[in-house]
């Protein structure tokens, strides 16, 4: 693939999220294909983030190694990216900020630039300009965009960055003979759309029809609880930020209870409190939907770091025994309608659905296509009820007519206690046994709507690779070139049917990635199927897996 | 409809229990002020307070032990035209669930708050429960409680509940005449019941209540430092409306901007959603 990679590194508070933002849209608003990710350090100063973009002919959505472009924005930026530094790598900046690297220096002297126009404080629109003219990014485009960014400020502050802009563009021209790749540019990439996986959730949950979230702040997950406060009068939606996450979880089931669609977003640790609410869901066969953006444990472990070690706990989550539904999206389109999907999926079967995403789908962006709605509705499988109505009614397939009250001449029952069909308290153990089979049921009746994973790359497979969730991408690219070689992805990963099996036997060698250090989701391939997935890739440093480790390591396989 | 349909016949009660009175007082009161069974909501926690909706005949929602608060505040949230009732015991309000007793005061959702007040663990028989007089002896407190015992009525004038108000059930007319009171208020209203546990408790007997309590007379309800006052006194416990404050908005006035409409009722707008998809290509 032609790609530029471009870092951006920083200390925490230095503006490296605003030079992302506004670059990221100015290359795609030139035509070029773009993905971006971040990885940041839990504080609010200080210390040492990186975004990487890259920027490429065709479409890209993978995180790489390699750094061809490098702008270190302060002090002490480059010390920690060492080992992805090559000879070829351009570093661009401020001589006291790249003279203790390696690579190819440029110097560039961001700060004195920005002076001159006006203010230090310009020196990031500077590094924007620099990136834009280094690329012969569109020039309107880029004074538009800069635009936007500060449209809050005064027109002269407004006019200055666009001025050190321009200044930036100038000189990165002149340096644009530096860059030994030529990109090819699509104008049909300027009208897709720039999404990360956060915005992906959020408007899955919005086209799901959510109109409830409550939730504790927890990173990573917390931009989807801002991103649906940020929309919640254009969609009547209650926003609360609970006093913990146990309050979190049963506002959610007392809203689903009264009618409403609710959401809670959380990561392992908050999830973890509410557990004890995911059991009362499970008993008074709430829907109820979760996403979990993960990040390391146990405890608090790298609070702003990604990995897939939550599988199991949200597997087995809640006391007692109860159906659930695990959808763990392989990229951005997939977090949209996923969340949608959880939200008309946990209505229908009155089940916990979740979605398990982590710190690097959530953080990650790419240019899309806009995601068609025209399929999209809204499934309300609540029903008025008549004056006999009870809650709990045996059914053949398990799921009871669900009731809200208020709506109908009936009233509403449920109970935590293990309940009979009107959804009072009993201790019969035959009731109690007829009820266990009912909730279990609707276990068996999910499997009908499972999502068969998809087989990507050579058919004629002789290595298979088992992945799911966010991995999904960088395999993709990482097999691109490699024969013989194919992926098992799965988006859904509860219930899985133990069909896949099939796929599995055709291998001659099976090899689970994941990013976590026991294999979770081969264990349970091995729990439900009987197969067991020897090889395994794993990654439980904090970070996600590149193209070029996993090239490596598949290649050193095959 | 009346309020004694659709209920579990088979009482779990002591013979004796308070409870009988609370769950009189509380169908009273909803008669008189003419509910619609449809329309009221009872959300209780765990213990044998908790059972209080499985014998009246309105919604029940019978969660978990501790969180009625936060599930009856996000049903009155998605329904306002609800009558949303919390009701559980001490150890269920004020231990389990005391971090969300603070802070459903906090949002002043416009529900009813009753907790049975019998200074023991009743259901788990007979351990100390957060309003447990020091030096009451159990099989796990052994030595007698230690700690001094919490006050409900004094933490939720401090934080400015809408309504608080203790009762005794020995005097059912009494109670049921403040539930009414304690409904007809915009805004959260504790209803802090005394009873006696007459199998748990042998010291806060029938009894030890009418020596120890007193009505409150000639008290002015909105003045919130007289209030405290007597919430704290050391001594006999005052009976009554100790606090009012009116000129509370309801979280569910300021969550919805005074939209009263079931949340059930909302259709997804979905040309909105492609407004902002689009603007995500700018």
């Amino acid at each position: 693939m032609k790609d530029i990679c471009i870092v951006l590194s920083g200390e925490a508070g230095q503006g490296i999220q605003t030079v992302e933002y506004v670059l990221t849209r100015v290359l795609k608003n030139s035509g070029f294909h773009i993905f971006a990710t971040k990885e940041y350090m839990s504080r609010v100063r200080g210390g040492n983030n990186t975004t990487e973009i890259r920027i490429s002919s065709e479409r890209v959505r993978a995180f790489v190694e390699k750094i061809d472009i490098l702008i270190p924005l302060g002090k002490n930026a480059t010390g920690r990216l060492r080992d992805r530094i090559t000879r070829e790598t351009l570093i661009i900046g401020e001589e006291s900020f790249i003279k203790d690297a390696g690579g190819e220096k440029i110097e560039v002297p961001l700060l004195e630039m920005a002076e001159r126009i006006g203010n230090k404080l310009y020196a990031n629109s500077v590094a924007i300009g620099l990136v834009s003219g280094l690329l012969k990014a569109d020039r309107e485009t880029l004074k538009l965009q800069i635009r936007k960014q500060f449209e809050d400020k005064k027109e002269e502050v407004i006019k200055q960055n666009i001025d050190a802009a321009l200044e930036g563009y100038k000189r990165g021209e002149e340096l644009s003979g530096r860059i030994k790749v030529s990109l090819k540019r699509d104008d049909a990439v300027k009208k897709e759309c720039l999404l990360n996986g956060a915005e992906a959730v959020g408007l899955g949950a919005l086209a799901g029809g959510c109109n409830f979230v409550s939730s504790y702040p927890m990173s990573p997950s917390t931009s989807v609880l801002v991103f649906l406060a940020q929309n919640k009068s254009d969609f009547g939606i209650v926003v609360e930020q609970a006093e913990d996450e146990i309050a979190a979880m049963n506002m959610i089931i007392g809203a689903w209870y009264a009618g409403a669609r609710g959401l809670v977003t959380t990561s392992g640790g908050g999830f973890a409190l509410m557990e004890e609410a995911l059991s009362l869901a499970g008993m008074v066969e709430s829907p109820v939907v979760i996403h979990l953006a993960q990040r390391p444990g146990p405890a608090t472990g790298l609070p702003t770091r990604t990995e897939q070690g939550d599988l199991n706990l949200v597997l087995y989550a809640g006391h007692g025994e109860f159906p659930r539904v695990i959808y763990a999206p392989g990229n951005i389109e997939e977090a949209f309608y996923l969340t949608y999907k959880a939200f008309n999926v946990a209505d229908k079967y009155q089940v916990p659905v979740f979605i398990l995403t982590d710190q690097y789908l959530v953080d990650s962006f790419y240019n899309l296509p806009p995601f068609n709605l025209d399929d999209l509705k809204v499934e309300k499988h609540m029903v008025k009820t008549g004056e006999d109505y009870i809650r709990y009614k045996l059914t053949e397939n398990g799921i009871s007519p669900r009731g809200v009250p208020g709506y109908g001449d009936g009233l509403v029952k449920v109970d935590s206690d293990e309940h009979d069909e009107f959804g009072h308290i009993t201790e019969d153990f035959t009731t109690r046994v007829k009820m266990v089979e009912k909730r279990l049921k609707k276990g068996e009746e999910l499997k009908k709507e499972v999502l068969k994973p998809k087989l990507i790359g050579d058919e004629n497979y002789k290595v298979l690779l088992v992945a799911w969730g966010s991995p999904l991408e960088v395999i993709k690219e990482a097999i691109s070139d490699i024969k013989e070689v194919a992926l098992l992805h799965f988006s859904q990963v509860w219930p899985i049917d133990n069909s896949v099996a099939e796929y599995l036997k055709r291998a001659q060698k099976v090899i689970a990635i994941e990013g976590n250090a026991t294999g979770q989701f081969a264990n349970l391939i091995k729990a439900v199927t009987g197969f067991e997935v020897k090889e395994r890739i794993l990654k439980y440093s904090g970070l996600q897996f590149s193209v070029e480790e996993l090239r490596k390591k598949i290649e050193g396989v095959v | 409809m009346d309020f004694e349909r659709y209920i579990s016949k088979d009482i779990a009660w002591c013979p004796g229990c308070g409870n009988f009175g609370i769950r009189l007082a509380l169908m009273k009161a909803l008669e008189e002020l003419k509910f619609d069974p449809r329309m009221v909501v009872i959300v209780s926690g765990i213990g044998q307070a908790a059972k209080m909706p499985q014998y009246i005949g309105v919604n029940m929602f019978n969660g978990l032990h501790g969180r009625a608060l936060p599930v009856a505040t996000a049903i009155k949230v998605a329904n306002p035209n609800l009558l949303v009732i919390a009701e559980s015991g001490d150890g269920c309000m004020y231990g389990e669930g005391g971090n969300h007793f603070i802070h459903t005061i906090r949002r002043n959702p416009d529900i009813v708050n009753i907790v049975h007040n019998n200074m023991v663990y009743g259901l788990t028989k007979g351990q100390a429960s957060p309003t447990s007089v020091k030096g009451f002896k159990t099989p796990v407190q052994t030595d007698g409680v230690i700690l001094e015992p919490f006050n409900p009525l004094a933490v939720a004038i401090a934080l400015d509940a809408s309504f608080v108000a203790r009762t005794f059930i020995g005097d059912i007319e009494f109670t049921k005449e403040i539930i009414k009171e304690a409904i007809r208020h915009k805004g959260y209203a504790l209803v802090d019941i005394l009873q006696p546990c007459v199998s748990f408790n042998k010291l806060n007997t029938y009894e030890w209540y009418k020596e120890n309590t007193y009505y409150l007379k000639d008290h002015d309800p909105s003045d919130k430092e007289l209030a405290f006052k007597r919430a704290t006194e050391r001594g006999k416990l005052p009976l009554g409306i100790l606090y009012v404050n009116h000129n509370k908005e309801t979280f569910e006035e300021l969550a919805r901007k005074g939209d009263k409409r079931p949340l059930y009722e909302y259709e997804v707008n979905f040309e909105k959603i492609k407004e902002m998809i689009n603007q995500k290509t700018l």
